[in-house]
């Protein structure tokens, strides 16, 4: 702690540590339209690419901004759009093309208060199901979810790294309580990041997976490969085709790239799990009051303790079962309806009773509520 | 430094967003832990605004306000409606303009008349109380102050925004 206090830190909006860990992971475009309360980041990335040979572009609306990165990452550059409720909706066909097509892109979703237009201002985790499934037809999902602006930076990173990885969107939901948080960050030395490129063998077809290997290799338009990219089910050179065999084959490839790396892309924490006996499952922005919820309890003699996933999607689902052969509860805090939680519940198949406290009207969740439940 | 749990209103446009984010990066420079967010509506011009700086040594933790151990208040409304149930050690500074509800310990600073009068430019107010906080509480020192202030203000008014951090410290 001490030495980390000596450190240089500089004071950054969640939003902003987003834009400042995607430059420092590659990103070099940034297609956008504007939506509280997410425009910090689409402002910051207008300052910041023409600094670092980027480009930004205002789009018409949300659609065509993820349409715009689609393109941009299919000519070989690094993209990430950003954006919350409304325009999450919107760019959902295209966020299906790209999982289908297996073009890497990094959406950032600062959720707020929903349904539709709702409290524009206000703080929500109401996204997390739309994430899994909000686009039609099965697909593969990576979703994280930072509980500090540091993580901001650092999940942003993470984000590029696993859709390079796997050749996918990948999401951070962050919220607007952390994305319009400002607290001091400190930047790490460029050098000391690791950060992953997509893999490119033009001598194999574009979409053909090499043994062992993850995702396809195509090369970047115009780095002279022709092939074809399109949201139908195709061919290992790109073509369509209604051959059920071929459409069979690819859907259960693109879902096993996740299911068989779920270790290498699933992250949490735990505090506390050693003694206790409830333990708090929160996520994002809802994490600051589960950590001081324990903290109370904790003072007072219960023994509580907090799992926090960092992996949204897919779902940490293996642990959560081995945590629940411990605890004498669950207490679950969401700011929504109830979204995450029946992940929990499928886990855990009624092995530990849950408590659950969700929040729909735009207020934070506050300590005390959740401390009262443990 | 005890852990500070501040909030900043008055109505949106008087830069009370931008005052409690100065405040942050100077208790960050400072060398302590600070955290600053705001809540808003929709509009941009005229709303409530509210914004809260925690200040502490260590981990901040929980990122909102719990208990204000201070508050500052530009408007009749924001007075109103968030000294109600605050602790009595409680340090509200309000512009002397309003009304001061009884029971709390209140300061009240000539903030905005200073801002217009001393300074005269009605825009300055939220530097001025800044400059009126800091001499008031000792958070940071006043070079700190003075050094995260010019680093948000627009390029041309530091001149105009270092007096009226000054003239606020006078108060």
């Amino acid at each position: 702690m001490a030495a980390k206090q000596k450190e240089k830190r500089v004071l950054l909006q969640g939003n902003e540590a987003c834009v400042e860990g995607a430059i420092a992971a590659g990103m070099r475009f940034f297609a956008g339209y504007p939506i509280t309360p997410s425009t910090e980041v689409a402002e910051q990335a207008a300052i910041r690419l023409p600094q670092v040979g980027g480009r930004f572009i205002q789009m018409e609306d949300e659609i065509a901004a993820m349409a715009a990165i689609i393109g941009g990452s299919a000519a070989g550059v690094k993209s990430m759009t950003a954006t919350s409720g409304p325009g999450f909706s919107l760019k959902q066909e295209n966020l299906g093309y790209a999982a289908f097509a297996e073009v890497p892109c990094v959406l950032i979703n600062v959720q707020r208060s929903g349904p539709s237009t709702g409290l524009p201002t206000s703080p929500s985790q109401g996204d997390i199901m739309q994430a899994r499934w909000g686009t039609h037809g099965d697909h593969p999902v990576i979703a994280l979810a930072p509980a500090t602006v540091e993580e901001c930076y650092h999940l942003t990173i993470r984000c590029f790294n696993l859709s390079e990885k796997y050749r996918m969107p990948v999401f951070l939901m962050t919220d607007e309580i952390i994305g319009h948080l400002r607290e001091g960050i400190v930047i790490p030395d460029p050098k000391t990041l690791k950060i992953e490129n997509r893999k490119i063998n033009k001598k194999i077809p574009p979409f053909a997976v090499p043994k062992g290997e993850i995702a396809p290799q195509s090369a970047p338009f115009g780095q002279g490969q022709r092939y074809n990219i399109t949201g139908l089910v195709h061919r290992e050179d790109g073509f369509p085709t209604n051959s059920t065999t071929i459409a069979g084959e690819l859907c259960t490839r693109l879902m096993k790239k996740i299911e068989d790396n779920v270790d290498d892309i699933i992250e949490y924490e735990e505090r506390h799990l050693e003694d206790a006996e409830v333990i708090v499952i929160a996520y994002g922005g809802t994490t600051r009051a589960a950590t001081k919820a324990i903290e109370l309890a904790r003072a007072k003699g219960k023994k509580a303790g907090l799992f926090r996933p960092i992996t949204i999607w897919p779902f940490p689902a293996k642990r959560i079962q081995e945590i629940a052969k411990k605890a004498k509860k669950f207490v679950v805090a969401e700011h929504n309806y109830g979204q995450l939680v029946h992940e929990i519940r499928l886990a855990t198949k009624d092995a530990v009773p849950i408590e659950f406290l969700g929040k729909v009207d735009g207020t934070i969740i506050m300590p005390n509520e959740i401390e009262e439940l443990i | 430094m005890n852990r500070q749990e501040m909030r900043f209103t008055g109505s949106g446009g008087q830069g009370i967003i931008l005052a409690s984010v100065i405040l942050a990066e100077a208790a960050l420079i400072a060398g302590h832990t600070a955290v600053q967010s705001q809540t808003y509506g929709p509009e941009a011009r005229g709303g409530v605004c509210k914004a809260e700086v925690i200040i502490c040594e260590g981990d901040i933790g929980f990122t909102k306000v719990v208990k204000p151990t201070f508050l500052l208040a530009l408007t009749q409304s924001s007075l109103d409606r968030y000294s109600k149930g605050v602790d009595k050690d409680c340090i509200i500074i309000a512009d002397s303009s309003l009304v001061a509800p009884k029971g709390y310990n209140i300061v009240s600073k000539p903030i905005i008349q200073t801002a217009k009068e001393k300074i005269g430019k009605a825009f300055v107010s939220n530097i001025v109380a800044l400059g009126a906080i800091n001499a008031h509480l000792k958070l940071v020192p006043p070079d700190v102050l003075k050094e995260a202030v010019l680093k948000y203000v627009p390029k041309g008014t530091d001149e105009i925004n270092t007096k009226a951090l000054e003239a606020g410290a006078a108060l």
